[in-house]
């Protein structure tokens, strides 16, 4: 069976230039892999790639501190990762665009996935986070255009969760 | 490894003669003190929390401000709590950015207990082998007085440590709005706030 790539990877980095976007961080990650692919191309992107989430949360507000728009890629797993980060966001009103490929939910092989993407969406709007999601790959471009002029526009943290439906399920066996 | 270098006057030697092109990011707890005694100033960005994030603050604002001149210090407790940062900004190698941390081995902060450095680890190592081009130990007041007159010429990616005694000075605590220091800071950059 041949299965074409997704084209919502394309219209995210679509999105992402239209923003201006000039620093992604991100670690490294199946679903985010092909828009990864694209910002390390690009030569107004500088694609930051992190031992750790967290430091993406620190790396967005230092941007902005010098004027730039930053963008943070990360799996679900990732968020349990920034949580006392995001208070910076939060006690100095920092823009934080965020793009969250979901895991443990959608046919999840593996069960250890389970617990942290399970509760993403609560921890993040603990967080003060908008959080916004995205399950068909039409949903895509308008939900990040929406994402991108809540963040920078309001100053906050806006969080796009990426299905794993949408993204398809990890393929364990060959 | 505790130094004798006093950490007031120490960061009133690397601020002095500071020209508006010196943009600085302190580390939560008393390196922020500490740049509050120096003199405040519109692009100091004052932590009081995100403990672990400085270095990594330091690395977002360099490379979008590759005209000016970024120098994080920070403490050792802060510095080891984000020490991937370090890989991290070896992989990007901003020439713009400083890394300084002020060791005194403890946890000033909380009252004095030993931290990894206190017990042996090496940072200035640890730069090095994540691809800073030059790793300074700051010692004595002579060192102290190099790593200031390369921090305002700065030109690659420098990481140094400052042998600091285990003092505690009184605090001098600064603006604690965040949305306010950012504001300040961005607008010194002639940024909209």
């Amino acid at each position: 069976m041949n299965v074409s790539p997704p084209v919502w990877p394309d219209r995210l980095f679509d999105a992402f230039k239209r923003a201006g976007i000039r620093q992604v961080g991100y670690v490294p990650d199946a679903g985010h892999a092909r828009l990864i692919e694209r910002c390390r191309a690009d030569a107004d992107i500088r694609a930051v790639a992190l031992t750790t989430e967290e430091e993406g949360v620190a790396l967005a507000a230092g941007a902005w501190l010098g004027g730039e728009r930053a963008a943070l890629l990360m799996q679900s797993s990732g968020v349990g990762n920034c949580i006392n980060m995001l208070s910076l966001m939060r006690s100095c009103r920092f823009p934080l665009l965020t793009f969250i490929t979901m895991r443990g939910e959608w046919e999840e092989f593996n069960p250890w996935q389970v617990p942290m993407g399970s509760i993403v969406e609560p921890v993040m709007k603990l967080c003060e986070a908008e959080v916004l999601r995205a399950t068909t790959p039409e949903e895509v471009a308008p939900l990040a255009e929406r994402a991108v002029q809540q963040a920078f526009g309001e100053e906050r943290v806006v969080a796009v969760l990426l299905s794993q439906q949408l993204i398809g399920k990890k393929v364990w066996v060959k | 490894m505790t130094g004798t270098l006093d950490r007031r006057a120490a960061m009133a030697t690397l601020m002095q003669g500071r020209d508006d092109d010196l943009l600085v990011v302190p580390g939560l707890g008393s390196t922020t003190w500490d740049l509050a005694a120096a003199g405040d100033n519109d692009r100091n960005f004052y932590l009081w929390g995100a403990m672990g994030g400085a270095a990594m603050i330091g690395l977002g604002l360099a490379l979008a401000q590759p005209k000016k001149r970024v120098a994080v210090i920070t403490g050792d407790g802060e510095m080891l709590m984000g020490m991937g940062a370090l890989a991290t900004i070896g992989l990007q190698r901003p020439a713009n950015l400083a890394v300084i941390v002020f060791d005194n081995g403890v946890y000033g902060e909380t009252g004095g207990q030993p931290s990894h450095t206190g017990a042996g680890v090496d940072l200035v190592t640890v730069a090095r082998c994540c691809g800073f081009s030059t790793c300074l130990e700051v010692a004595d007041l002579a060192d102290l007085a190099d790593l200031a007159a390369r921090l305002q010429d700065l030109n690659g990616l420098l990481f140094a440590r400052v042998a600091i005694g285990p003092e505690e000075p009184p605090r001098v605590l600064p603006e604690r709005d965040g949305a306010v220091l950012k504001r300040r800071f961005r607008a010194a950059l002639g940024l909209a706030p």
